[in-house]
């Protein structure tokens, strides 16, 4: 049910896109609901991209919630906290949602049922500076919840850029999820406040919400707020609904009409992008004092009941199915959408900030993709491509390992959105292929780095030994010309001091021999008796 | 034990003897190629190559002296980059030597003496420690180059493979059954 063309503004098209059914209108029926405490919770420390956070609760320990339980290490990086109060039962290794199916640093948390918080400290954010702004974004374990899980205080500090428009991403693209939908439908008011936080820290002047014009609830929802709330500048903006309009580039594009070329950023360009789920969650952050601890995630697909819950970041996702009542023939999960997400390793790892959606997949909902068959050059995936690549010749360069061709054809703009592969004839999973080279070339880059630092390593080892030899040698040649000197000296008479210094160390030596003398003596006799 | 470490550091002197000549007769200054071929080489310095380190290994290859097929860390890759730097045919590694997976020097602190020869040994200053005192492998700096392993008199010095973790986790060469078209 599209709305009308009711918006004030000229809209601009990118390349390509698809349609695929949305299967969206089963999840958005009922309103949210809260999960209930789960028994237990595994937290991972590593939930954004960056380097893990260095747990600092102990195993045994009581800890509240809210309370700081990994702390950023490194500058990409974000805080992790205990979601409910409880006691930490484990700090090791556990199965997480992740492709790989390898595990990573948990904290393991029982909760005793209090529900006690840490004490809340809500502020001003007019009294502060964006820069102690991001610091609490860190400490509060802020980040992007539309699927990267970026750290948000990183897209804050902008120093050398000026930022005029501020974009709130409430796009969400990708079939079947409706947890941003339902969060704009019944919490508009704070999504709003967040996004008038973000436009101070960032000083940006305009602030445009994106929103596809599927979602005519959301859509009037956040006008009201945003007339409600008198917020100037602010404008919410129907965009057409097409596969992925969510992509930042692709809705930056369709608001403000800016290309951003291969390799530059968007804020080069004076515009930044947050998902409206993050701009609820630094509102929590500031005007609650409430660090990130839950978020909304959809259940769908081959379930009983659909729905939208909050859900506590390390509840088992088993839990989560269990509400959704997962249907007798479900043979997997994914999380995520069916264009991006990825099957679960297992359904007891739990959810974590990334989590949008869980989908329950069964042979019915997605049947086994077709055998695949030679790419036959029909250019169908480069017509729907959003970033305007050619994916017939990056598959190319990916299969046959040309890394190089395919990071000169653009590689790194492939937002992995899946397009291609949908339409592809030959059924060639394309996706799957330019993930491998992308991490083989950071694999290769990282290796590099490595040897570029061994290199400087053992260059400096080098000519430290050499170093050290002529040092040597140096030194041997000034003791012989001392010696010499000696020798030369020894003519002389000795003086009264040197006399004495002779004679003590002559008294000494005979000292010494008698003492091994003796010695050997001694042995004899052990050995003769 | 006395004899076996004066061997040892004999043997170390010997080596760094080589070493140090090699980095004397061996230096360029600024052979562009040997630079280039050595920018491909992985920088193990381990002289599996049979030379002493990377650079003298480009320097090798550099005046026709040597194969490009002789550096095992650096993998059939590395065999492909060379290949291409050079213009010449890619050639797979002999039976002598062959790829093994990246591993880590570790050093059982229980056990170590504090005799230094592993120091010495180290060819890029990866492992920490004094006289008498145990020693300790910095893992972000060795290059799993195992020249550490021989000189330690008490055995105390083992390679481990770095195993597969979220960090260095990579996403496989997709395999497909390709169909041919009916
Ligand atoms: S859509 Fe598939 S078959 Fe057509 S050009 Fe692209 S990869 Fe090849
Ligand atoms: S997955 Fe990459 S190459 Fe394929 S359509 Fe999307 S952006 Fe283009
Ligand atoms: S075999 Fe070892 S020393 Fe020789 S080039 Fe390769 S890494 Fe360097």
């Amino acid at each position: 049910m599209p709305v009308g063309n009711d918006n004030m503004r000229k809209l601009y098209h990118f390349h390509g896109g698809i349609h695929p059914p949305s299967n969206k209108t089963q999840s958005t029926r009922a309103t949210i609901a809260r999960a209930p405490l789960p028994a237990k919770l595994v937290i991972p420390l590593h939930q954004h991209a960056g380097e893990t956070a260095k747990p600092v609760a102990r195993v045994g320990e009581r800890v509240l919630k809210g309370q700081l339980i990994g702390m950023p290490d490194g500058i990409v990086s974000s805080a992790v906290h205990a979601s409910t109060s409880g006691t930490i039962t484990a700090i090791d290794m556990q199965l997480i949602a992740h492709p790989s199916g390898l595990p990573n640093l948990c904290a393991t948390l029982i909760p005793d049922g209090e529900e006690e918080w840490v004490p809340r400290k809500a502020i001003d954010y007019r009294d502060h500076s964006p820069a102690g702004l991001q610091h609490l974004l860190r400490m509060a374990g802020v980040v992007g919840l539309g699927g990267a899980a970026f750290p948000s205080d990183l897209k804050l500090s902008l120093d050398r850029h000026k930022i005029t428009t501020l974009v709130l991403n409430g796009a969400e693209c990708e079939p079947y999820i409706t947890c941003d939908d339902m969060l704009m439908r019944e919490r508009a008011a704070e999504i709003v406040q967040g996004a008038e936080m973000l436009r101070f820290m960032l000083d940006a002047e305009e602030v445009l919400i994106g929103i596809e014009d599927n979602k005519p609830e959301a859509i009037a929802s956040m006008r009201a707020a945003v007339a409600a709330g008198g917020h100037r500048r602010m404008e919410v903006i129907a965009v057409p609904t097409v596969y992925p309009g969510g992509g930042a580039k692709q809705l930056i594009r369709v608001l403000t009409g800016i290309e951003v070329a291969a390799g530059v950023r968007s804020t080069d360009k004076g515009v930044q992008c947050f998902n409206v789920a993050t701009a609820y969650t630094v509102h929590r952050a500031f005007a609650h004092g409430e660090p990130l601890l839950s978020r909304i995630v959809t259940i769908t697909g081959n379930v009983l009941h659909p729905r939208n819950y909050e859900v506590l970041i390390g509840t088992p996702i088993a839990e989560l199915v269990a509400l959704g009542g997962a249907l007798p023939d479900t043979d997997s999960y994914i999380m995520g959408g069916p264009m991006m997400g990825f099957p679960l390793p297992s359904v007891q790892v739990p959810l974590v900030k990334a989590t949008n959606c869980i989908i329950a997949s069964s042979k019915k909902i997605f049947p086994p993709p077709p055998p695949v068959m030679p790419c036959i050059r029909c250019t169908r995936c480069a017509d729907v491509c959003p970033a305007d690549l050619q994916p017939q010749d990056l598959f190319w360069f990916a299969q046959s390992r040309e890394f190089g061709r395919a990071q000169a054809f653009n590689l790194f703009d492939c937002i992995e959105c899946g397009a291609c592969s949908y339409v592809c004839p030959s059924h060639i999973p394309l996706v799957q292929y330019y993930r491998f080279a992308k991490s083989e070339i950071h694999a290769r880059e990282h290796d590099k780095q490595l040897a570029d630092k061994a290199r400087v390593r053992h260059d400096y080892r080098e000519q430290r030994i050499e170093r050290e030899k002529q040092e040597k040698a140096d030194k041997l040649a000034a003791r012989e010309k001392a010696a010499q000197a000696a020798r030369l000296a020894g003519a002389q008479p000795l003086t009264a001091q040197q006399q004495a210094e002779q004679a003590e160390l002559e008294t000494s030596r005979a000292h010494i021999r008698e003492l091994a003398q003796s010695a050997v003596e001694h042995a004899d006799e052990g050995t003769t008796k | 034990m006395l004899s076996a470490l004066l061997v040892m550091s004999a043997i170390a002197a010997v080596l760094g003897a080589v070493l140090g000549f090699a980095a004397i007769k061996f230096h360029t200054e600024g052979n562009p190629l040997v630079d280039k071929i050595d920018d491909v080489l992985p920088q193990t310095q381990c002289g599996q190559c049979s030379y002493p380190g990377c650079k003298p290994y480009a320097t090798a290859i550099a005046a026709g002296e040597a194969d490009i097929n002789r550096c095992p860390p650096g993998g059939e890759e590395g065999i492909r980059k060379l290949a291409e730097l050079l213009g010449v045919e890619f050639k797979p590694f002999g039976e002598d030597a062959v790829p093994k997976a990246k591993s880590l020097a570790v050093i059982d602190e229980s056990t170590c003496i504090g005799c230094t020869l592993c120091i010495q040994a180290c060819p890029v200053d990866a492992i920490a420690g004094a006289a008498k005192q145990m020693h300790t492998v910095i893992a972000s700096e060795c290059t799993g180059c195992e020249l550490c392993v021989a000189p330690c008199p008490v055995d105390c010095i083992s390679m481990q493979v770095i195993g597969e973790k979220i960090a260095n986790w990579k996403w496989k060469y997709p395999v497909y059954a390709m169909t041919a078209t009916t």
